[in-house]
């Protein structure tokens, strides 16, 4: 492998990481703060590219369709933790998976019936569109690049928002103690609404971001959900540090695996975590 | 004085005999029962429903040529997985008394069907699934294909690549069976002709992370790349192709389902691709001009080739139940009839080989303006070589 080529690979498993990221960064804060397993956590990032593809259909905007998916997202966040998540708090996790497994299936059913089957894709967006040079051959995406800042971005207001302000010391202190942080007067109700609402937005959010780069179809959350999983359970169940590591790890090892050794690459992510878990069992960063 | 026991023996053989007649006026006036094993959720969802629609319009246009046969549709769900098609096969096998049972659209499905239905008294009709072995070394009396074997699209593609001068190409798509044997056709083809493969590339199914294939692509420089991909796969590697700066510098060469029924979501990136197929929605011949308008008109969205294939289906069984005279009682007659088939479909005329697969034309089209456009026939009436089938 040629040092251009290494570098090259070296930026598609950042980027591919990053995204991953974003992805399972709303799963595993909703599980470390509300100890709740999100099954349909996939299906959101399904819905958030839905969203863009049908609001960019009819506004023709990226910008404006992106705003209104991720205030959707929220709402739809907030509306299923007051309805239905909000029955499990004191079930134990296979009640969770229960629910969680049938809401994908509502979701897989309304996608069906509100957009129908055919595989959907979204334009980039033209003030995103150029490329970079790479080699003679290769450009790299602008949009790419952007989504991969954006992720980091995202990445660092999480770290200020659960470090430094109110609201983050709320959700530390509801991760360690749930009864004291209500004995203390602090409605955790609402807490657990709002961090449900935001696990919900950062997944449909990552859909958004992913929407003009792959291809809309029916299932698209179920896979990804599996990766998800393989970097929370890395990170460690609940660290959002950890997930953050995480991703970028099984997003460089899934890249050279592709193309170093093809023939075990399909394997490669998960013979990490197996290897990570015999060395650390509760992940890299547990709570 | 009757016993009881002689009582209920003859209230038993009275309610048979009865049920006997029943059957044997039923044979002649019953409905045709035609067993349907599609995907109508999940990835492949649409194709399904297309392939579906396709042919109970062709059944209903040809009503008045069944002899007054009614046809019932007994239609169940595969989801696209394999390990239920052998328990759902023999359900519509044993249960159901199905006479046709077509499906499926999945290769893995068409194993698991043929593993239940090969040889039995039910006639199995394959509407998509491209399997080689289903024409091949599992090819069988009672089985037939009205779609195309993986080997038939990409296999005229390797001659058409060296016309026009590439000389070494990468190949590249799913590791699954479609995948594979559509990329043997198109080496077997090209490789003939001179022409040398640098690199064969299988990606994991269903992953579609394309970037660092593609950036290793670029790397190695080829005249052009062949691929096989299908539905989201094949937008999404579409759009990589175009985003990493490939395409309008290496050409690319595809099976022509990378263009089917994705053009509008690949968009502009999928301009100048040259693909091979057994159709196109543009072909220019009567048939296929009234059928999509028409499909437009009954089912309110455009046809596709999924579409044409379960309309040639429905073509098919129509033929054969005409020329027997409505009786298809006889299996020995019913598989004569469907093998004479001439089959007016709206990708032109097709008859049948002996392994009972299409001998077809196939075409190559290349994208323009969001259309497959045809450019020639790449390969005419084309037959599967059907390596391993006896029949």
């Amino acid at each position: 492998m040629t040092t251009s080529l290494f570098l090259v690979q070296l930026i598609n498993g950042l980027q591919y990481g990053l995204l991953l990221f974003l992805i399972a960064s709303g799963l595993t804060l909703v599980f470390g703060v509300m100890g709740i397993l999100n099954l349909a956590h996939g299906s959101m990032y399904m819905v958030g590219a839905y969203l863009v593809w049908y609001f960019f259909e009819h506004t023709g905007s990226f910008g404006l369709s992106a705003l209104i998916s991720a205030v959707i997202a929220l709402l739809v966040g907030v509306f299923m933790e007051r309805t239905l998540i909000r029955q499990l708090y004191r079930r134990n996790h296979l009640d969770q998976v229960l629910l969680t497994i049938g809401m994908i299936f509502v979701f897989n059913a309304l996608q069906s019936i509100l957009w129908g089957n055919d595989p959907l894709g979204v334009a980039v967006p033209p003030s995103l569109s150029g490329a970079i040079p790479m080699t003679d051959v290769l450009e790299y995406p602008i949009y790419r690049i952007f989504v991969a800042l954006l992720c980091v971005l995202i990445a660092g207001v999480m770290y200020f928002m659960i470090n430094k302000t109110r609201l983050g010391m709320l959700i530390r202190a509801g991760e360690s103690n749930r009864e004291m942080v209500e004995c203390l007067g602090i409605d955790i109700r609402k807490l657990y609404t709002i961090v449900f609402a935001i696990g919900v937005m950062l997944a449909a959010v990552a859909g958004v971001a992913a929407a003009p780069m792959s291809s809309i179809v029916p299932g698209m959350g179920e896979h990804i959900l599996i990766t998800c999983f393989v970097v929370v359970v890395i990170g460690g169940m609940g660290s959002i540090k950890g997930a953050f590591v995480a991703a970028l790890l099984v997003g460089l090892v899934d890249t050279f695996a592709s193309v170093m050794v093809p023939q075990l690459s399909s394997m490669m992510i998960y013979i990490l975590m197996a290897f990570i878990l015999l060395i650390k069992p509760q992940g890299l960063f547990s709570s | 004085m009757i016993k009881p026991n002689t009582l209920r023996t003859a209230v038993l053989a009275g309610l048979t005999s009865l049920a006997l007649g029943q059957t044997a006026v039923a044979n002649t006036q019953a409905p045709i029962k035609v067993g349907i094993m599609l995907p109508f959720s999940g990835v492949y969802g649409a194709l399904g429903d297309a392939t579906r629609n396709g042919m109970k319009m062709a059944l209903q246009e040809k009503a008045s040529e069944l002899h007054g046969r009614k046809i019932e549709y007994i239609e169940i769900d595969t989801e696209a997985r394999p390990e239920r098609a052998p328990e759902i096969s023999s359900s519509l096998l044993n249960n159901s008394k199905a006479d046709f049972i077509v499906g499926p659209v999945h290769s893995g499905v068409a194993m698991g069907m043929m593993k239940v239905l090969r040889g039995k008294d039910t006639v199995m009709i394959v509407p998509n699934a491209g399997a080689g072995p289903v024409t091949g070394p599992l090819c069988a009396p009672n089985v037939f294909r009205t779609s195309f074997s993986s080997w038939q699209p990409s296999y005229p593609m390797g001659k058409v690549a060296l016309d026009k001068g590439y000389k070494k190409v990468v190949t590249m798509s799913w590791n699954y069976g479609m995948g594979k044997e559509s990329l043997d056709a198109f080496e077997e083809s090209f490789t003939a002709g001179g022409g040398e493969i640098l690199k064969k590339i299988l990606v994991p199914f269903p992953k579609t992370e394309f970037q660092a294939y593609l950036s290793e692509i670029a790397s190695i420089e080829p005249d052009a790349v062949f691929v096989f991909f299908a539905g989201g796969g094949a937008v999404k590697f579409i759009k990589d192709y175009d985003a990493l700066g490939l395409s309008g510098k290496i050409p690319l060469l595809g099976s022509g389902f990378l263009t089917e029924g994705t053009l509008e979501a690949q968009g502009k990136a999928a301009e100048g691709v040259m693909t091979t197929l057994h159709y196109a929605d543009s072909l220019d011949n009567e048939i296929n001009n009234r059928f999509r308008a028409s499909y437009k008109e009954q089912f309110g969205k455009a046809s596709d080739i999924y579409a044409v294939q379960g309309y040639d289906t429905g073509l098919m069984i129509a033929s054969a139940i005409n020329r027997l005279g409505g009786d298809i009682e006889d299996q020995q007659a019913l598989i004569k009839a469907l093998e004479e088939t001439r089959v007016n479909s709206p990708r032109g005329e097709f008859t049948f080989s002996a392994a009972h697969n299409p001998v077809q034309n196939i075409y190559l089209r290349t994208v323009e303006n969001g259309e497959n456009k045809v450019i020639e026939v790449a390969a005419p009436a084309l037959a599967d070589p059907a390596r391993g089938c006896k029949l």
